[in-house]
């Protein structure tokens, strides 16, 4: 008995670790794919090198970032049937087809257009060219669709029924499972999510070159671009949070009493907890500040709303409130820096010194990696906040698992956590070493090593080799002979 | 017609789909030590860089069309191949982003071509060793696997894991043949040729060794009326082997590598005809494991509509970035 329970707890850690560093690339692959496409769209409307060359520079960061995000999702395709085998044969028969779907519709997508914009502009000309970034964004936005779809049944399971053999059938009514009651709210704050996460990593590079030289065009016009969408999207994404706060009160009534640590129930309206530390033993929220009333005014629209509390929840049926509790407050505190750091730029701009403000630029590079740790502590927040259940109120995460022993959980999640820490680490190191380099006009593209006529020693003179050794083409390259 | 069986089939194909595609990106991460550093071992990788990461895909519904019409059967063939999903799993990380690091770090260049002929090597091993441990049959109790966690480590496992390599391999320096000329085309020829009668040894061995695995295997080949259908197999078999062999000596373009993805789908038939109507042998069979009806044709509409558009733009990728890598300007 005991064993099985390390060898679920080893499961449950190595399905998060995977999980958390997986949504690390979608997050931010999902953004930049729309950014990409916006770029090229700007540089094919309107003619502007800068566009290019923003393009070309942020298409190298794309494609390490999607190489990470592949290899990490393959993981997660198989993660179901490795560890948790027992859901992955009650609930194939009804997320199995969303997955597959994800498969036929997003992934081969994305992998098949992927060639192409990186490798292929001068092979296919520029509208081609376009149509396939517009492809691989497309395929990143259909991507989050369906395994949202996914998630969001499993946490608002709807059009189902039992079968004998007990796995989940699918009702009359795809449509019932496919939009689930949490489907459109998850789906529009990740994605949401996601836009603002790029949005900030584009807005810290942008920054960052700016500090250097405030006179760098291409730093100009991706600070500015960022910023727009920090002011534009970070209310509406609060909003998005807020909605979909009522209705994860209305489906997951548990896991909002976690989220605002209300262990009591409050009859005559509940207190809004800002801080304090839960203490699940004492049922009770330690050294409060909280705002008396405000959670229901939030939460219900009325001061002396009663909001019912952990108490009337059975102990077995509680998530555990300390992480979900400290995780969205996490989620919530970095948006509103991020509306901040949104505002601030519009006055910036009103008075016309956005690229003139050196604090801002510090602010906007320190938020840079705020939307990573924004999406990873909303995700925290929702997954742990359905526990004890892996399908809400069906079926129990414990009862889940595949029948594996201990030390194979523990020796598969040891080479993931070394592996994982290795390779995608370095991945990490070369991105930022590609944002450290100044976005310059006659940017590359992707490009792959020093094969081919226009390579070949004697064309190109020596001098004007990139003495940073992986850009190995002149920047006096005529432009038709540029790589993408 | 039986949905069931129009399932297997899809996913047959897919698993076709994705033995052939990467399994000529993973046999050139697996023959890479042999090229030499720089310009062959550029053009090799430059040759699939547009193409991998499609090709890579058909794994991705491999696995995710087994969750979907065969729940079951992906819930039992997991845990049961747990190590071997694990190890080839991480060596497709390590195989994937050496594609950009290796272009990213030139100091590290030799490491990284490293972890993609690791990676290649360990995950074509765990997929091969995979396929072995399901036909030396999963142990399955009620609705879940019931061995231990060492079961699919055998001899006949270690065997399937090296003819899948060898396999590979073949595919890998065929398509080289076809992409590349002058002396890294006759470098990729010679490796075709070992490669070739590597894959052919193997796959025989595999066949006899199938015929001993289990009483039901050999009645699909050796009775009568079976015997009239499948004894041909062997044959074509041994024709296309002997053609593809005088292929990778004389062709410069592509008739060795097709003739290599003929020599696979008769040895991928010659596997369906050994294990049918089963998905997990012993016990488990197609209609066992299936999804219910309506999965079943919720799917079946997604996958009409999708596979000729996903076949089209395939073909459409692999047309952009035809011919040989140097002639052409890859670039």
């Amino acid at each position: 008995m005991l064993e099985n329970l390390d060898a679920l707890l080893l499961a449950r850690i190595q399905f998060a670790f995977t999980v958390s560093f997986h949504f690390f690339f979608p997050a931010f692959s999902i953004g930049l794919a729309s950014y990409l496409a916006v770029l090229e769209g700007l540089w094919l409307k309107t003619g502007k090198s800068v566009y290019l060359d923003l393009f070309k520079y942020w298409l190298k960061i794309f494609a390490i970032a999607f190489a990470m995000g592949v290899v990490s999702g393959i993981v997660m395709s198989y993660q179901f049937g490795t560890n948790w085998s027992v859901f992955s044969d009650k609930a194939g028969p009804v997320i199995g087809p969303l997955m597959a779907y994800e498969v036929l519709t997003a992934f081969f997508l994305e992998a098949g257009f992927l060639g192409v914009m990186l490798f292929g502009m001068n092979k296919v000309g520029k509208k081609l060219h376009f149509a396939a970034t517009l492809m691989v964004a497309l395929g990143t936005f259909v991507s989050a669709f369906w395994i949202l779809s996914v998630n969001s049944w499993m946490q608002t399971p709807t059009g189902y029924f039992i079968g004998e053999n007990g796995q989940f059938m699918p009702g009359d009514s795809w449509w019932d499972i496919v939009f689930n009651p949490s489907f459109p709210y998850r789906l529009v704050h990740t994605v949401m999510a996601a836009y603002l996460t790029t949005a900030f990593v584009v807005g810290a590079v942008g920054a960052w070159h700016l500090l250097k030289d405030k006179a760098n065009p291409h730093a100009r016009t991706m600070f500015s671009m960022a910023m727009w969408m920090a002011a534009i999207v970070t209310p509406l994404q609060i909003f998005a949070g807020d909605m979909h706060g009522l209705n994860t009160l209305e489906h997951q009534p548990a896991k909002v009493m976690a989220m605002e640590g209300h262990y009591q129930s409050h009859p005559e309206g509940a207190p809004l907890i800002l801080f304090g530390i839960p203490d699940s033993e004492a049922k009770t929220v330690r050294y409060a500040i909280e705002i008396p009333k405000a959670s229901s005014l939030i939460l219900k629209h009325d001061l002396n709303a009663p909001m019912a509390g952990l108490d009337t929840i059975p102990d077995d049926e509680e998530p555990p409130v300390g992480v979900v509790f400290w995780s969205f407050r996490v989620m919530v505190g970095i948006g509103f820096a991020m509306l901040g750091i949104g505002l601030w730029s519009l006055w910036g701009r009103v008075r016309g010194r956005l690229y003139d403000m050196p604090w801002l630029h510090r602010a906007a590079l320190l938020m840079g990696p705020s939307g990573f740790a924004a999406v990873l502590a909303g995700w925290i927040t929702t997954e742990v906040g359905r526990q004890p259940y892996v399908i809400y109120g069906v079926l129990r995460t414990a009862d889940a698992a595949s029948p594996l022993d201990a030390p194979a959980v523990a020796a598969s999640l040891l080479a993931f956590v070394l592996v994982y820490f290795t390779v995608f680490g370095i991945g990490v190191w070369y991105i930022l070493k590609l944002m450290g380099k100044a976005p310059h006009a006659g940017e590359y593209g992707v490009k792959r090593g020093d094969v081919g006529p226009i390579r070949t020693a004697g064309i190109t003179p020596g001098p004007t080799q990139n003495p940073g050794g992986d850009e190995t083409l002149p920047t006096e390259a005529p432009p038709e002979k540029e790589p993408v | 017609m039986d949905l069931t069986v129009i399932w297997a089939f899809i996913i047959a194909f897919a698993v076709f789909a994705y033995v052939v595609m990467d399994g000529f990106d993973l046999g050139i991460g697996i023959l890479f030590p042999t090229f030499n550093v720089g310009r062959e071992r550029d053009r090799a990788m430059n040759s699939i860089a547009p193409v991998w990461d499609g090709n890579e895909t058909w794994l991705v519904l491999g696995g995710g069309g087994l969750f979907a019409a065969f729940p079951l059967a992906y819930a039992v063939i997991l845990p049961a191949t747990y190590p071997l999903i694990i190890a080839m799993l991480l060596g497709l990380v390590f195989r994937g982003v050496a594609f950009e690091y290796r272009w990213r770090d030139p100091a590290h260049q030799r490491f990284w071509d490293m972890a993609f002929t690791g990676g290649s090597f360990v995950a074509a091993l765990a997929q091969g060793m995979t396929l072995g441990a399901l036909l030396q049959g999963i142990e399955v109790e009620g609705r879940a696997y019931a061995g231990s966690w060492w079961d699919w480590l055998t001899p006949y496992t270690l065997l399937t894991g090296l003819g899948t390599v060898a396999g590979y391999a073949l595919l890998g320096s065929t398509w080289l043949i076809w992409k590349l000329d002058g002396d890294e085309q006759v470098h990729a020829r010679k490796l075709a040729v070992r490669a070739a009668i590597a894959t052919i040894v193997l796959m025989g061995a595999v066949s006899l060794y199938n015929i001993t695995l289990n009483p039901e295997y050999a009645a699909h080949w050796l009775s009568a009326p079976e015997i009239y259908w499948v004894a041909p197999v062997p044959v074509i078999t041994a024709i296309i082997a002997f053609s593809m062999l005088r292929a990778i000596t004389r062709d410069r373009n592509s008739k060795p590598f097709w003739l290599a993805i003929a020599l696979f789908f008769l040895g991928m038939s010659g596997l369906g005809v050994t294990i049918w109507p089963y998905v997990v042998p012993p016990g488990l069979t197609i209609w066992d494991a299936a999804a219910p009806e309506r999965s079943q044709i919720f799917m079946l509409v997604g996958v009409a509509i999708t596979m000729p558009l996903i076949i089209a733009y395939t073909v459409w990728a692999y047309w952009v970035f035809r011919g040989k890598v140097a002639d052409e300007g890859y670039h």
